[in-house]
């Protein structure tokens, strides 16, 4: 059956609590913290941080906690600007990336943050991907051609580049893929939203000529249709994208080649 | 889906799996087919049953025994189970992850659904027919 509850290794434990000292706009953290290392059941530790000194995004707080309170504090970060993906978790309850949530849209009260959910976790905040990348690599995400390679680009007229709006804008942070339930039970088969939007964005795309090859590939139970249209993907998605739509045009193109 | 150090396969290995069934379409597309005829034959249900409050034995059983309404009514019954396998064996397939558990109760819904159908059906022709 799919697994409703934590095993007992992953049972969440209090964890330590780091005070603010003189703190003029004091704001708590409440962060998922585990390490392979120590053989330690996962803990929540509370940071309380001076807002009056700290940057207005998630991020900012979670690298100050990291630089000025506890170094140990694992997590991914890079452009701090929504375009590389990489500090994609679970805060306030939702999938989103840290460098876009402002600290003052999260809810009041505590700031929750988590990884992102039902991943392996590497360490802390840091979930592991493999799958998610291996599942991208699978639906060959590149342009495929039969005819001659032309001497220039290969052209598009405005209409069929306006296509790809609301697809190629699609960053990869997975925080679509980890919010969905069928992604959660049957992830191993289940390509995902995000896998699945980006095989979308190579089906519309005018100049590929593999079409119908990807749409054999998509054709299958637990590949495609594991979508129920729970549309958690499109709420979550930092970067307001619809994976779900994307999916019911692949449904509706595997549709339109057979008879009704 | 987790990582094991262990394995020496490639993630790609892992991700491609046995392949794309190459179905799927024909389920997501019946379920949609027998839903859009559930709607229809649900609302003339619904009404059948409504007229029949109050009535005798004797006024529901001539009411099923009309052709028009046996014919609605054993069409119901097929719609009705067939729309219901196609949905539980999605819940299946969401839920039971041990295969021989998973291949049992898809085998069994359907000897259940066709069962249940037949009965039926065979309940509405016996008055149809009068038998």
């Amino acid at each position: 059956m799919a697994e409703f509850t934590l095993p007992k290794n992953s049972k969440i434990q209090p964890g330590k609590h780091f005070p603010a000292k003189d703190a003029k706009k004091p704001r708590t953290f409440r962060i998922y913290r585990w390490s392979p290392d120590d053989g330690q059941n996962p803990r929540i530790d509370t940071y309380e941080v001076d807002l009056a000194a700290c940057g207005p995004m998630v991020l900012d707080a979670l690298l100050k906690i990291k630089n000025e309170i506890d170094p140990t504090l694992t997590l991914r970060r890079s452009c701090r600007e929504g375009i590389c993906g990489s500090c994609a978790m679970n805060i306030d309850g939702t999938n989103t990336l840290a460098c876009t949530r402002a600290i003052e849209e999260c809810a009041a009260g505590d700031v929750k943050i988590y990884p992102l959910p039902h991943m392996p976790v590497v360490k802390d905040l840091v979930p592991d991907l493999t799958h998610f990348y291996a599942q991208f690599a699978s639906i060959k995400p590149w342009l495929r051609t039969q005819s001659a390679a032309p001497d220039r680009e290969r052209l598009q007229t405005p209409e069929d580049r306006k296509k790809l709006d609301g697809l190629y804008e699609c960053i990869l942070c997975a925080c679509c893929s980890t919010s969905c339930p069928s992604y959660w039970w049957n992830g191993d088969r289940y390509l995902g939203p995000a896998i699945l939007l980006q095989a979308y964005r190579w089906i519309v795309d005018s100049r590929d000529e593999d079409t119908g090859a990807r749409l054999d590939d998509l054709e299958d139970p637990f590949k495609l249709y594991r979508c129920h249209t729970i549309m958690n993907c499109a709420r979550t998605c930092p970067k307001g994208l619809n994976p779900a739509k994307a999916i019911a045009e692949i449904k509706k193109l595997i549709v339109e080649r057979r008879s009704a | 889906m987790s990582t094991n150090a262990k394995d020496l396969q490639n993630p790609l290995k892992r991700a491609r799996g046995l392949g794309s069934a190459q179905s799927g379409v024909s389920h997501w597309w019946t379920q949609r087919v027998t839903a859009a005829g559930l709607v229809l034959l649900g609302i003339w249900f619904v009404v059948l049953v409504l007229g029949l409050l109050h009535a005798d034995y004797a006024t529901a059983r001539a009411a099923v025994a009309k052709p028009w309404n046996a014919v609605l009514l054993v069409a119901f019954l097929i719609t009705a189970f067939w729309h219901a396998v196609l949905g539980l064996q999605v819940v299946i397939e969401d839920y039971v992850h041990t295969r021989w558990k998973e291949v049992f109760l898809l085998v069994a819904i359907k000897f259940l659904a066709v069962l249940g159908a037949l009965a039926g059906a065979l309940a509405v022709l016996r008055i149809a027919l009068g038998a």
